[in-house]
């Protein structure tokens, strides 16, 4: 297969960045789409040019490390896939492609398509967690947890933190990353002790880190490549209303 | 292999071991189920109000690196912990499908502490240490309690408690799992305790940040040499131990199933300044992977080994049977498993299934491209049980393989090949974790661990969290205790030595300025340590890879082109550095395996097998750990040897026929 590709380049956080178009000649609809780019970076450098910069590192969708809007979708047209699971059978001969990176203000560029997502990281130290320090676990059946709950929990905890919600949402919300990890700990008994301080302080640190209200446009969902549910942002929404009703207020 | 030959790469000469006085276990003695339990009344405790005194600095963010780093800062020391991601929750921990071993026994279907421990010191082919595989048995089941109250989803029965399944042959149901997902769900919650105390202020977190040396100050390890990734700074960390917990060296083979960036930077700098190398040739081919398409592959993914329950294993008879394997008849297939292995068939263990499977290729047998791959069929299994149940049973599974090969292994057989999995050798560690430099501790997979010479599933998560979480806790309060805290800064002369190094080795890579690319030579060595020192060793190969290595050495700080500058995020000088030091532990690898003339385990030297074609140990003569000192001479390590004793489990021949 031969393509174009319309990539964007920026040589760090504080020059402005621009389109190149490159020429992909030699594609096997075999290739990840992260190995298409592989080809090109190899002839980039023995060309002298600089190649393309992009972040990756498990290349099989678990690791969250990829990112890249592909004609303008997060993770390119398939569903419920990263794009390092991307195939290059999924584009036809002579096809234009162009390559962004995530864009969202809580996420800046650092070098063509490598972003800043520290501001995850963040939102987790607010309260993404169980204050159970090493040691002072009872037996691990000591709770039972209901099978349902489990699943659920499960469900939601799949969430890699890759930011393709952020990039989707006109907004800039990331209320569907803080839902998962606030939904993969409420299912939980133990999560329970924490639940609302919780819920708190990751929407108060989610809010100064600059991302957008969430206006439930359902960008966030489809995009997904975990598939994690919109539920998972109602639970969110009950939860901080009865930690308003106790008059829980962040501390972070 | 000429010594000038090596000697262009080796660039820090200082040899720093004359501390080291033989090799102790320091294994304490006794009945060994009470070892752990004196040993740790033995220790000497810090004083929690002094515990902020002590700076610990912990590389690696995996589960062995995150469970240290969380714990150490939970109990109150300074900690500085550092991870080449954007985020210490994508340590390729992250990638671990199928789950954790622990000896709860509930399933009250005969587990134990003991037949753990048993389990694995005869998986490993009797070449692990048993004090340190009993302790590891003991703590396993701390590591689910703990895991649970983190709030890891594990699997669940109706009854809401704790589901268990087989794994990998064993015969008691002990491994605890979270869907396909086990090692993400066990590293966010080792990511979440770290957050915290990063919240707390008690850790600091450095991602993006590569470790490029370690820094020695009176023969004891004090601090490390890093690389911001984003802004290409060279930096100096000063801290009272050194934790490192960089996973494993797989990629050496370029193809394996590990991350792109995982490396063997951090250990192979920690073996230059001293710290022994525990046998490197100990490595694991997975046979489930799928198989490579062509010359842009960049890594190999796995498929889970539980598909081997239901699957049929078959190359045609014929070779070049280029047929539809639809086309193919009963009568020309040769099912080579169930045919040679009549009792354990397609389930024999993992070093068995791919030997077998290279050898049906090297005949000429294999399917797909380039001749490399075997048949796992379906079909039968659809017949008897229905689609629906195989879909029950697999469907994520050949969804993945559906995904990557766009073949439908509902329709035709799945093509499967063996690939690089995990790595049993790593750097030489004592009871205590701690490496031949006093102050170096060395945890997870990037230890010679205690798998010997082969690793059962769903064993590796429980060593690296058991590590983290239960071991070094104690070893380092153990030997933090016995020193003063703090009294040096990075000013020091060694620091700067180190920094000096690093900063010219880089400008070297970035000044030569030749014609091919790091990638291409990644790839060329990944060939022949595949072809010399992969699943069969013997050592006319062995001896070949041992001419190529240091010529390709050689020819890559002469030609390699990284492009870009060093103060900039730029992800070639990233790569190049890593090749440079994988080329270097390449020749060790094939030094090891031609030294160890037995076959055990994963290393399967073709001159010793039994009259039926299985690894043969060699127990009066190789019953011990390679562990190698490096010399200043790439070509002439320095053997040491720790002998291994069996007092509880007595070493047998393993026979799946
Ligand atoms: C596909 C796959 C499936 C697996 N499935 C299972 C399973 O089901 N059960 C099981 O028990 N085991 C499994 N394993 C093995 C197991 O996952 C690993 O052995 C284990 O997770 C390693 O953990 P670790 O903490 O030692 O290293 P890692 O998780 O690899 O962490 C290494 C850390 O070190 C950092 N690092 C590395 N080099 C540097 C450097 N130079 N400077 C700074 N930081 C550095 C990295 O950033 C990372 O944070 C699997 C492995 C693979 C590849
Ligand atoms: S590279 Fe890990 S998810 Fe894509």
């Amino acid at each position: 297969m031969k393509l174009t590709l319309k990539v964007w380049r920026q040589k760090n956080s504080k020059t402005p960045g621009e389109f190149k178009t490159y020429a992909a000649d030699h594609v096997s609809p075999d290739m990840s789409f992260l190995e298409m780019l592989d080809v090109v970076n190899q002839d980039l450098i023995v060309k002298g040019d600089e190649p393309i910069a992009f972040d990756h590192d498990c290349r099989e969708g678990i690791c969250g490390m990829c990112s890249l809007m592909i004609n303008g979708v997060a993770h390119g047209p398939k569903k419920a896939i990263t794009t390092c699971q991307l195939h290059m059978r999924s584009f036809s001969d002579g096809d234009t492609i162009t390559i962004e990176p995530w864009r969202a203000m809580p996420f800046p560029i650092m070098k063509d398509l490598v972003v800043d997502r520290s501001s995850f990281d963040r939102i987790i130290q607010a309260g993404g967690y169980i204050s159970a320090s090493t040691g002072s676990a009872p037996d691990g059946n000591a709770i039972p947890v209901a099978k349902q709950d489990a699943d659920k929990a499960m469900d939601a905890a799949a969430c890699i933190g890759c930011g393709a919600c952020v990039a989707a949402c006109p907004n800039g919300s990331a209320m569907l990353f803080t839902a998962a990890k606030v939904a993969h700990l409420g299912f939980l008994p133990q999560g329970q002790a924490e639940r609302h301080q919780r819920v708190v302080n990751m929407v108060a640190t989610q809010d100064a880190e600059g991302f957008g209200n969430c206006t439930n446009i359902g960008e966030c969902s489809s995009v997904c490549p975990k598939e994690i549910s919109l539920d998972t942002i109602a639970r969110l929404n009950r939860d901080l209303v009865v930690a308003a009703l106790k008059g829980v207020e962040a501390n972070v | 292999m000429s010594d000038t030959t090596s000697e262009t790469t080796t660039r820090t000469t200082t040899r720093t071991v004359e501390f080291v006085k033989g090799l102790e276990s320091k294994a304490p003695g006794g009945p060994i189920e009470q070892r752990w339990d004196k040993h740790r009344f033995e220790m000497k405790l810090v004083n929690p109000a002094n515990r902020r005194r002590y700076t610990v600095i912990v590389v690696g963010s995996g589960l062995a690196g995150g469970a240290a780093a969380a714990t150490l800062g939970e109990q109150g020391y300074n900690v500085l912990c550092f991870c080449y991601q954007d985020s210490p929750r994508r340590a390729h921990s992250i990638a671990a499908q199928g789950g954790i071993n622990a000896a709860k026994n509930y399933r009250n279907d005969g587990d134990s502490v003991f037949r753990l421990f048993y389990d694995t010191v005869k998986g490993g082919d009797f070449r692990a240490r048993e004090s340190n595989v009993y302790r590891l048995a003991q703590v396993s089941v701390n590591i689910i309690d703990q895991c649970v109250a983190q709030g890891v989803p594990f699997a669940r029965e109706y009854g809401g408690y704790l589901d268990n399944r087989s794994f990998g042959g064993a015969q008691v149901s002990r491994t605890f799992y979270a869907r396909g997902q086990t090692g993400q769900q066990l590293l966010l919650g080792a990511y979440q305790a770290l957050e915290r105390q990063i919240a707390a202020g008690s850790v600091k977190m450095f991602p993006r940040t590569e470790m490029l040396d370690l820094v020695l100050v009176d023969g004891r390890a004090r601090g490390i040499i890093t690389r911001d990734m984003v802004t290409g700074k060279v930096e100096r960390h000063v801290a009272d131990a050194v934790v490192l917990a960089t996973g494993g060296y797989g990629n050496v083979f370029y193809l394996s199933t590990n991350a792109k960036g995982c490396n063997t930077t951090a250990i192979w700098r920690a073996h230059r300044r001293g710290a022994f190398f525990g046998n490197p040739c100990f490595t694991q081919i997975h046979p489930t992977c799928i198989p490579v398409t062509g010359d842009h592959q960049s890594k190999l993914t796995l498929m889970s080994e539980s598909l081997r329950n239901d699957g049929r294993i078959w190359v045609p008879k014929k070779r070049g049977d280029t047929r539809d394997p639809r086309q193919i008849p009963e009568s020309e297939r040769d099912y080579y498993l169930e045919e040679r292995y009549p009792s354990f068939g397609n389930l024999v263990p993992r070093d068995v299934a791919s030997r077998n499977a290279k050898q049906v290729c090297d005949e000429g047998r294999g399917v797909g491209p380039g001749g490399l791959g075997v048949y796992l069929d379906f079909a039968d299994s659809i017949k008897r049980l229905g689609k629906a149940k195989i879909v029950e049973r697999y469907g994520n599974l050949f969804d993945m393989y559906a995904q990557i090969t766009g073949e439908n292994p509902y329709e035709t057989p799945m093509r499967i090949y063996p690939a690089i999995h995990y790595t049993m050798g790593g750097l030489w560690v004592d009871y205590n974790l701690m490496s031949t430099i006093p102050g170096l501790f060395v945890a997870g997979e990037a230890n010679f661990s205690d798998h010997g010479a082969n690793r059962l599933g769903a064993s590796a998560l429980m060593q690296g969290l058991a590590d983290g979480y239960f071991v070094l806790p104690y070893t380092i309060a153990n030997f933090l205790a016995q020193i003063k805290p703090g009294n040096l800064d990075t000013g020091h002369v060694a620091f700067a030595e180190a920094e000096a190094e690093v900063a010219q080795r880089t400008q070297q890579l970035l000044q030569i300025n030749g014609k091919r690319t790091v990638d291409s030579f990644h790839r060329e060595l990944g060939k022949i340590i595949w072809d010399e020192c992969g699943m069969a060793r013997n050592e006319a190969g062995l001896r070949k890879a041992l001419q190529r290595i240091p010529e390709l050495r050689e020819e890559f700080w002469q030609n390699v082109r990284v492009p870009g500058e060093s103060g900039e995020l730029n992800q070639e000088l990233e790569k190049a550095g890593r090749v440079a030091d994988f080329l270097e532990l390449g020749e060790l690898m094939c030094i090891d395996a031609l030294t160890r003339t037995e076959s055990c385990g994963g290393h399967f030297r073709e001159e010793s097998q039994t009259e039926d074609g299985e690894a043969l140990r060699d127990d009066a003569n190789f019953s011990f750990v390679s562990a190698w000192e490096y010399t200043g001479n790439l070509a002439k390590p320095e053997l040491h040897k720790e002998p291994l004793a069996f007092e509880y489990v007595k070493p047998s021949q393993r026979s799946y026929k």
